[in-house]
């Protein structure tokens, strides 16, 4: 008996309890498409966070200060204000650090924004011209501040589109020109960036960028020239590596430190982030496809349910079969075909299912939220399912076919 | 009153021989000797009738005579092959090629056609290529090419059993094994299975016959009767005169 005949034979089978089949699939069926939809979700977050962090910036790396130490002993995290202007001045030194393309220090400082009546809150950061440059930013209309402003102290501002949302009712060209107040300093709006969405790593379109003169000068308060971080960028993404290299020979010697475990800073550059979370969402991912492989276990039990009564409903047909001749591998073909049939339509019916789901999900869930990821259909997750089904329907078809190729067949033709 | 075993002797080769065949059951505690020493030879184109009351053994013997059970001790020979020392996939082997089997209650699968049913034991020979030809063929040799496209249940009494029939034919058995096969039968197509296993017979085939019923046993031409376990009588008959051993 071929592999053709066995199908046709499980096909008349499982034909003669369409119910039956049919119910039985749909366990299975339910399975697969859940196992497909939130596979489809956990890829469509780590996509999403993927797709933002490359936004955050092309080839970057970024400083922070970190423990101070004092006499080798550690300060803790954040005590340090440990970058400074110079270190900025040295990274930029191409002769020191031939891979970095800029180095730009950020300078966090915190204010309410009003004009008008309207007031808002937004990061604001202390910067240079560079910026736009370095974080990817878009400048959608005005301009970037410029160099001369930043060595001016100049008191201008490039804002993000929610920003401009709150305050000047959207439209970017209206916000140029206007003054706005930052802790009660007027600053003149010059520039604002494009929009680059929101996710979630949260809102990336509300900020407003200073330059880090003016920043220290009148916002920084007693704080003095305090540098948050500094951002690296590398001319391409093969000289990662070598700037951050680079950068870090640099900052030790700045900082007058010779053991590279004693660094009163930390480095991070952008594959770090996306290894960082790409292993949340991977973990993420595999629990989401866990707890629906536990529905495609129960669809499975239900499958070698309903394999044990077919096989003793049909006790008399495996008796005959015998006695004309079939071998045990035959019955036990015939069966194992059916439940793999069983399982394996209705993994493809799941896939056709969970795909279908996603696809729609994705329109409704855009719909309801921007930050709710947009589910993404893997083909290696879609082949995975199939194979899993087909492989839950050996398993679980194993016991009652074999039960059924066991059988004497002259008990079976006697049964009732 | 025991007659001894028969004193006719074979005109060839038998097709099938039976030395002291004994079968014992164990039934929980008990044990129960369905056969006690049944010593029988069927020559080729023999049509044979077994008979004896319910609980003489016969369908144990029908069981042993078509390989679905083994003896207990003694010998059988098949078509001068020992089954005894065979392994369940080989008898499956022989019942596929060797034995046609056909029941009492006609044994087709449901929901299959006639022509599926009686391709079946060609599919599991491995027959590929003209297995709907042969299993067509052996339709029309029992009168049903019409009704090939028919399931089981659309057909009536008589023609699931020649259904049957065309089914124990298809794989050109050495001989056809029927037991009781108008046992569910109404008289007149009772009449019509007996005629077609006689003509098959005269045109050659070797039956035997299981049956309770005298008028059945009077097609056959040889008559073997058993009472707990033992050939109590074997006589052949020729032109309807009963000649006993």
């Amino acid at each position: 008996m071929n592999v053709i005949e066995a199908l046709a034979l499980a096909v008349s089978g499982l034909s003669a309890n369409r119910l039956r089949s049919a119910l039985t699939m749909l366990g299975i069926m339910i399975g697969v498409s859940a196992v497909i939809l939130l596979v489809a979700f956990g890829t469509g977050a780590q996509v999403q966070i993927q797709s933002q962090i490359q936004n955050l910036g092309s080839n970057v790396i970024y400083v922070s200060p970190s423990s101070q130490r004092v006499g080798g002993v550690s300060q803790g995290f954040g005590t340090g204000n440990t970058l400074t202007q110079s270190d900025v001045n040295a990274l930029n030194d191409r002769g020191q650090a031939p891979d970095i393309v800029t180095a730009i220090p950020v300078t966090q400082v915190q204010g309410i924004m009003i004009y008008g009546n309207q007031n808002w809150f937004a990061p604001t950061s202390g910067t240079t011209a560079d910026f736009p440059q370095v974080r990817n930013y878009d400048v959608a209309a005005g301009a970037m501040f410029t160099d001369s402003d930043v060595r001016s102290a100049a008191k201008v501002v490039v804002i993000g589109q929610t920003v401009v949302d709150n305050l000047f009712g959207g439209d970017p060209n209206a916000a140029v020109g206007q003054t706005i107040k930052i802790s009660r300093v007027p600053f003149r709006v010059v520039g604002v960036f494009g929009s680059k969405g929101a996710g979630s790593l949260g809102n990336q379109d509300n900020l407003a960028v200073i330059p880090i003169d003016t920043a220290w000068d009148y916002l920084a308060g007693a704080r003095g020239k305090n540098i948050n971080q500094i951002i690296i960028q590398a001319t391409d993404s093969n000289s990662v590596q070598a700037a951050e290299n680079e950068a870090t020979a640099v900052l030790l010697t700045q900082h007058k430190i010779s053991d590279p475990n004693q660094a009163d800073f930390s480095m991070q550059s952008q594959q770090d982030i996306l290894n960082t979370f790409g292993q949340i969402t991977g973990v993420l991912t595999a629990v989401l496809g866990a707890i629906a492989g536990i529905s495609l276990v129960v669809g499975g039990i239900g499958i070698m349910n309903i394999m044990l009564v077919t096989v003793t409903e049909r006790t008399r047909e495996i008796g005959i079969r015998k006695a004309i001749g079939a071998q045990r591998s035959d019955i036990l073909l015939q069966f194992l075909i059916e439940s793999m049939f069983l399982s394996g339509f209705g993994g493809v019916l799941g896939i056709v299912v969970g795909a279908g789901l996603s696809r729609w999900l994705d329109g409704a869930a855009a719909g309801i939220s921007a930050s709710i990821p947009p589910p993404v259909v893997s083909v290696p997750s879609v082949l995975l399912a199939f194979g899993v089904s087909v492989g839950i329907g050996l398993f679980f078809g194993i016991y009652p076919a074999n039960r059924a190729a066991a059988l004497h067949p002259i008990e079976a033709l006697r049964y009732e | 009153m025991i007659s001894p075993p028969p004193a006719v002797p074979p005109r060839a080769e038998p097709m099938i021989e039976l030395e002291d065949v004994t079968k014992v059951y164990r039934m929980g505690k008990v044990e129960v000797q369905a056969l006690k020493g049944v010593s029988i030879r069927v020559a080729p184109g023999e049509f044979v009738a077994i008979m004896g009351a319910s609980g003489s053994g016969k369908t144990t013997l029908m069981n042993i005579i078509g390989c679905l059970d083994l003896p207990t001790s003694g010998r059988y020979l098949l078509d001068g092959g020992d089954v005894r020392k065979l392994t369940d996939n080989q008898l499956a082997v022989i019942r596929n090629r060797k034995i046609g089997f056909v029941f009492q209650s006609f044994n087709l699968i449901p929901r299959s056609t006639a022509l599926h049913n009686v391709e079946m034991p060609l599919i599991y020979a491995g027959v590929g290529g003209d297995r709907r030809r042969r299993a067509v063929a052996a339709l029309e040799a029992v009168g049903l090419a019409d009704r090939a496209r028919h399931q089981p249940s659309e057909l009536s009494g008589g023609q699931q059993q020649r259904v049957a029939i065309a089914r124990a034919l298809v794989t050109e058995p050495a001989i056809l094994l029927a037991d009781e096969p108008t046992g569910n039968l109404d008289t007149g197509s009772s009449g019509e299975i007996m005629g077609l296993l006689a003509e098959l017979n005269a045109q050659g085939r070797t039956i035997v016959l299981i049956t309770h019923e005298e008028d059945i046993a009077r097609f056959a031409s040889r008559v073997v009767r058993l009472r707990d376990g033992l050939v109590i009588d074997d006589s052949r008959r020729e032109h309807g005169v009963e000649v006993s051993a």
